[in-house]
């Protein structure tokens, strides 16, 4: 009777010890979404503040921003292309590339690890002006493809992917071989599947380095209707100050579409895709 | 006449299946598929590193001012052992080892909790943990300056004082900058590496923490010998983005003190590159800086991966 009541206890303890810290990692977003309904003036008098003055709450931000819904919605666009040009492209070069370094045999395997291990020490701060320099002379400047280029073989999705082959069953390969599989077939019909969960993962990931990217893109785009949402949005800060109260609505709004669609995807990611596939 | 046209059609026949079927089962042999598979590594890898690469190096020789590049040798890298500079490589050695700790440790033990009975409401406390990573260091930077505000209404303050302690000048105090940089970085990270765990959770064989519970194990045994040595993989792979990601780091201080933190409080190597050689203009010698810092973290992390047996064959 007693040590039971104690598991119970101690259950509710852990519970409420995540409770609260789902409601910490939360709070800055809360704050967030507060704070885009507060002028500006007040924020920067009092920062963001436990006592809020509902009577100061308004949606002035937010039909400042669309105000501007034509560029908003162009800017909303050509994130989201980018975004899923590059989930697509980085996935599926990525994850051959690790699958390859994880399962076959070959020369210079170990070199090629390497080589991927070092271009992710590499800072892309180092690379970016020569590579800069590289797309105004291929006249890529101002397109997609120069944006998305630096993260097509990325290589923190090639790492995930090898570590994650790793623990496939090889046995899987041989059987299919027998059956008079090709290579290719293995590789796509056979163990990308099972890859399911770190597609998943990395999609997401590589999606959100997408979407957030700036540095990068602010220096390869040139036009406003080529402006992905983070740089559209700096341009909404004007030199008169810190404007706040537009950067945030503009934050939520950009902040919202990704937190639905990782909520409605994660169930799929996260949990269960393999089970069986990979666990046997 | 007829027998003639049926050997040249037999021939032709063979060319149409017989080459191809050579070359198809060339380009099917286990020697040849690896290679096709990283072909896009190899090309990604030239025209994207190694290309910009080299000429950043080239440049580290350079004095590089508009219109007028000349060579000067080794004066770049004399330049560098200097007060600034040691600065900004013990706050960014300070910045790894805190978010190495933190962003391994803590989310392994979440994940072990998460993927547990233990937890009832998995979904909603693992995306509330994820969500912050959906910011970007940008939106994020921002919303922790105004917490982190100097002013006595600000919340971080709020609650320092609630509990009876004097407000803190969070930017403009030296360890209260490294720790905004570290607060805000395992705030966007850590539902990042919660992800990764999880992941690596389900592939943990259920027989293993059968056959330990014959064995009458306890949880921490299970944990001990059973979870952590097959989270390994991942726990190395978490740790070594970790380390590399924040030698790299810029953009949390950029955020923050965006020109110059007082004192130097918040200036990381990165930092100091972007300071010298696109601020200054001084290129060259941000070239030469970037150059020692790509050593540094070579360096470190192949260390790390030695000491941690990744490069142990089929293993990792």
């Amino acid at each position: 009777m007693n040590p039971k009541k104690k598991l119970k206890l101690a259950k509710w303890g852990a519970n409420l010890v995540f409770g609260v810290i789902s409601f910490v990692a939360l709070f800055p977003i809360i704050s967030l979404i507060i704070s885009s309904f507060m002028p500006s003036s007040v924020l920067m008098r009092n920062g963001i503040t436990l006592n809020i003055n509902f009577n100061q709450l308004s949606l002035a931000n937010y039909s400042y921003i669309f105000g501007k819904s034509a560029e908003y919605w162009t800017w909303y666009g050509n994130s989201l292309m980018i975004s899923v040009l590059t989930i697509v492209l980085s996935l599926f070069f990525s994850s051959m590339v690790g699958y390859a370094l994880a399962m076959y045999d070959f020369k210079g395997r170990n070199f090629f690890f390497l080589l991927v291990l070092f271009i992710l020490m590499v800072p892309f701060e180092i690379l970016m002006l020569p590579l800069y320099q590289l797309m105004i002379t291929t006249q890529l400047i101002n397109t997609y493809f120069a944006v998305v280029l630096p993260l097509i073989v990325a290589p923190v999705a090639v790492f995930f992917f090898r570590q994650y082959a790793l623990g496939l069953p090889k046995e899987l390969m041989d059987a299919a071989r027998i059956d008079g599989s090709t290579e290719y077939g293995i590789f796509f019909k056979i163990m990308l599947p099972l890859m399911g969960p770190s597609l998943a993962a990395m999609a997401i990931l590589q999606g959100l380095a997408s979407w957030n990217n700036f540095l990068w893109p602010l220096l390869v785009l040139r036009s406003n209707d080529m402006f992905t949402l983070p740089i559209g949005l700096a341009t909404l800060l004007t030199p008169y100050g810190n404007n706040y109260d537009v950067l945030i609505a503009g934050s939520v709004m950009t902040i919202i579409p990704i937190v639905l669609l990782f909520i409605f995807f994660q169930r799929y990611f996260v949990s269960g895709l393999t089970v069986g596939g990979v666990k046997g | 006449m007829s027998s003639v046209s049926n050997s040249s059609r037999t021939k032709i026949y063979d060319k149409a299946h017989k080459e191809p079927g050579r070359l198809m089962k060339f380009l099917n042999s286990k020697k040849v598929v690896p290679y096709i598979f990283i072909t896009p590594f190899i090309l990604s890898f030239a025209v994207l590193t190694l290309y910009p690469a080299i000429q950043g190096i080239v440049m580290s020789f350079q004095s590089v001012l508009p219109g007028q590049v000349t060579f000067i040798g080794l004066e770049n890298y004399t330049k560098i052992p200097n007060a600034t500079f040691y600065k900004a490589l013990s706050n960014t050695t300070i910045y790894v080892v805190l978010t190495v700790f933190i962003l391994t440790v803590v989310p392994m033990l979440a994940a072990v909790f998460l993927n547990s009975k233990v937890i009832k409401f998995k979904t909603l406390f693992r995306a509330s943990l994820f969500i912050p990573a959906l910011t970007s260091t940008i939106v994020g930077g921002m919303i922790f300056r105004l917490m982190f505000g100097e002013q006595d209404s600000a919340i971080a303050n709020q609650i320092l004082n609630f509990i009876g302690l004097e407000s803190v000048n969070w930017r403009f105090t030296g360890w209260a900058g490294m720790f905004l940089m570290v607060i805000l970085a395992s705030w966007r990270w850590i539902g990042v590496n919660l992800l990764y765990y999880l992941a690596a959770l389900q592939n943990v064989p259920n027989e293993l923490y059968e056959a330990s519970d014959i064995d009458g194990a306890s949880k921490f045994q299970k944990l001990w010998y059973i979870t952590i040595p097959q989270l390994k993989p991942i726990i190395i792979f978490v740790s070594t983005i970790t380390i590399i990601n924040g030698f790299r780091m810029f953009e949390e201080s950029f955020v923050f003190w965006e020109a110059g933190s007082p004192g130097n409080i918040g200036l990381t190597v990165v930092g100091y590159i972007y300071q010298q050689g696109i601020q200054q203009n001084d290129m060259g010698f941000g070239a030469a800086v970037g150059v020692v810092l790509m050593l540094i973290i070579f360096v470190v992390s192949f260390i790390y991966l030695l000491l941690t047996g990744a490069f142990k064959k089929g293993e990792a």
